[in-house]
């Protein structure tokens, strides 16, 4: 995943935000929301994606699954009868340029109902714009405990929570007999809010295991050069690295790096990048990739008949395979899933009475897997995988007893061979 | 932290270094001669790095012989925009108003480069790009000695073009001033030209480099153009050496104070020198006062 942002971008992007902004001031016609809608009218879903900038992979990602979903639920015949219609704009990856989308969605275009944008980073600014207006915010990519600290009700995150997202593998590191199990670890993270919590949470069970940390330092998002750092890594020779990352260039940086220096850990383990299918197998190469572990919630070969109807979908429309699918698309698939089953729960679209029913504890079935939502807005109910490249296959390594699950690659092969 | 550590950085921070100088020498070239500010510098690197990339995934062309063709492309590429876009603008508000037609032709050749490549990231491969040889206890990445050995050899090449080729009189002419060039003979518009041609196509190998090492995609022209700005202000609109030491300033006191504080510091670290450097020659390194003024 990828959450870096350019200085200048957003530089650039302030005085039409500031435009906008004013607009939606102006604009007296406040939306509030509506729960009946005129025969045959479509209802209008609000969507800031990231379409370009950095986030603009993701962001594109997810509008391939806001899309597929729409075209199922259009197909079925829309909700409660009306089609879907979705009004997508960019925001191109700016926090500020979110909050503009957003009130000018709900107060300008007026649309019915409001989809998340990716990243942590915007759905916190997003869901602060829509809770103004009483509006749900459904999003699939914004689990950093800084989201969910700030108490919005109208917040709902489908995904993992990211603040569990590397237990599975800690737990399995911790599993090992003394004499396999690792003896030195090194952390590097990005300080971004979906990075540092996942990789922060599992240093104490680490540390408690026996593993000694030999490295263990945060780097800023907009770094564009990785070779000093992931030297500094490598020289501190630990046997597993643990990388809180956000992107395929940051992975394959600190990939190719490693290789250069010689270093080969035994286990890799990154929060972010190895998710992306083959996008992440072209960048790195499918021999580089073998062993690299990532922690997620899907992948494409899930049994979850949800999430293979998508996938079947996803490959007629787009071509590739489960495999290459991106974890981003299932997130967003699931995001209109639960919007849908509180829409027919609730038999309109208001707002309000929406928001009352994803707080009322409903556990709802996704691609993603089941999901039901805390006072915060977390999903409490979401499985923890940890998957891992071997060979050209991606496939589930964790939790340990899962009849999908297969034996992690340990340690893992030598760069390239 | 230990010796190793710091030469290791100081190593990533001259090879690093002088590649980001030579993306950042056809920047400076740009704005001494024309006084135009190229925010597309940072996407005419990553549109090189996907001519690259087309040249190595469709006809199987290595990297460093695909420059042959890109080069040129560049150039072309380069000629072709300053024609149609950056030589119609006239009068005083010349400097400030190619802010805003460069930042177009920016976003024009990302929309692009995203509609025919699509946003997923990709790499440039080859058998070297993994490969290092060891010195000492310190790894060299083929690559990147590649990459600073190309950076040296242009950048030498461009400073040979300045300084010892009639045309070179002609740019350093135009450099200082444009209108006692032109009364002096000088074809400007045409030195104009050539002059954005040849800071596009230095990107071509620095596009290169910067495919081999980083995964990238339409949109990662932001937080390069960010990092060439800031190199051109430090070493001085307009010079070449400044450039060049700027580049290599620039990565060195992030890398070192990566290793020797902590990487969160290392931006901050290079704005607090950029500003103190500023205050005290707020022409830059190796600015001239009046190629500011003018």
């Amino acid at each position: 995943m990828k959450r870096r942002r350019g200085f200048l971008r957003v530089l650039s992007l302030s005085s039409v935000a500031t435009a906008s902004v004013l607009t939606a001031v102006v604009s007296s016609n406040a939306g509030a929301s509506s729960g009946g809608l005129a025969k045959g009218a479509p209802v209008k879903i609000g969507i800031s994606l990231s379409l370009s900038g950095d986030f603009s992979a993701d962001g594109q990602a997810f509008q391939q699954g806001y899309e597929l979903w729409a075209n199922d639920i259009n197909k079925a015949g829309g909700l409660l009868g009306h089609k879907v219609q979705l009004d997508i704009v960019s925001d191109a990856s700016s926090p500020t340029q979110v909050v503009t989308n957003y009130q000018k969605l709900i107060s300008v275009n007026h649309d019915n109902l409001t989809f998340g944008p990716f990243s942590s980073l915007l759905s916190l600014p997003a869901a602060k714009a829509a809770a103004r207006y009483g509006y749900a915010l459904i999003e699939g990519a914004g689990g950093a405990p800084s989201v969910f600290q700030v108490g919005l009700h109208n917040l709902f995150d489908v995904s993992l929570p990211v603040a569990g997202d590397l237990l599975p593998f800690a737990k399995w590191v911790t599993s090992l007999p003394k004499a396999q199990r690792p003896k030195t670890v090194a952390y590097v993270t990005s300080n971004d809010p979906f990075t540092e919590p996942q990789v922060t949470s599992i240093q104490g069970m680490l540390s408690k295991a026996g593993i000694k940390t030999v490295f263990n330092k945060v780097f800023p998002a907009e770094v564009t050069d990785y070779t000093s750092i992931a030297d500094s890594v490598a020289a501190a020779k630990a046997d597993v690295v643990v990388l809180g990352s956000v992107d395929v260039p940051t992975v394959s940086s600190f990939m190719q790096a490693f290789e250069q220096s010689g270093y080969n850990p035994k286990a890799m383990i990154a929060t972010g990048g190895p998710d992306q299918g083959t996008t992440f197998l072209k960048a790195v190469g499918a021999k580089n990739a073998d062993g690299v572990m990532v922690p997620n919630a899907w992948y494409g070969a899930s049994a979850n008949p949800l999430s293979k109807k998508m996938v079947a979908e996803y490959i007629k429309k787009y071509g590739g395979t489960a495999a290459g699918v991106s974890s981003d698309v299932v997130e967003a698939y699931s995001v209109g899933e639960v919007m849908a089953a509180a829409v027919k729960a609730t038999g309109g679209f208001n707002n309000a009475a929406i928001i009352k029913y994803l707080h009322s504890n409903v556990t709802l079935m996704t691609a993603q897997g089941t999901v039901k939502f805390n006072n915060l807005g977390e999903n409490v109910n979401p499985t923890a995988f940890t998957f891992q490249w071997q060979g050209t296959k991606f496939l589930q390594v964790n939790p340990i007893g899962d009849p999908n699950t297969v034996k992690i690659l340990y340690p893992k092969p030598v760069w390239g061979k | 932290m230990n010796a190793t550590a710091l030469l290791s950085a100081a190593k990533d921070g001259i090879l690093t270094g002088a590649v980001y100088a030579l993306m950042a020498s056809g920047l400076t070239l740009i704005f001494g001669v024309m006084d135009i500010i190229n925010l597309a510098q940072g996407t005419f690197v990553v549109l090189a790095a996907y001519l690259s990339y087309a040249l190595q995934v469709h006809w199987h062309i290595d990297l460093f012989v695909g420059l042959l063709i890109t080069t040129p492309a560049m150039f072309i590429i380069g000629v072709v925009i300053e024609r149609v876009f950056i030589a119609r603008l006239k009068g005083p508000d010349r400097t400030g108003m190619s802010i805003l037609v460069t930042y177009a032709v920016w976003l024009l050749i990302e929309g692009t480069l995203d509609l025919v490549f699509s946003s997923n990231d990709v790499q440039l491969q080859g058998w070297y790009v993994p490969k290092s040889f060891t010195i000492g206890a310190i790894h060299f990445g083929y690559i990147y000695v590649a990459g600073f050995l190309l950076a040296a050899l242009l950048l030498g090449a461009l400073y040979f073009m300045l300084y010892r080729t009639r045309f070179g009189v002609s740019v350093r002419a135009s450099l200082a001033d444009q209108t006692s060039a032109a009364l002096v003979g000088i074809d400007v518009k045409r030195v104009s030209t050539i002059t954005f041609g040849l800071g596009a196509a230095v990107t071509a190998a620095g596009g290169m480099i910067y495919g081999a090492t980083n995964a990238f995609n339409a949109s990662s022209s932001y937080d390069l153009i960010s990092r060439l700005l800031t190199i051109i202000v430090l070493g001085g609109m307009g010079s070449l050496g400044g450039a060049l030491l700027a580049g290599i300033v620039m990565v060195f006191i992030g890398d070192m104070v990566g290793v020797i504080w902590s990487p969160i510091w290392s931006t901050t670290a290079y704005f607090v020198v950029l500003v103190l450097v500023l205050l005290w020659r707020p022409q830059g390194l190796f600015g001239k006062v009046q190629a500011r003024v003018a």
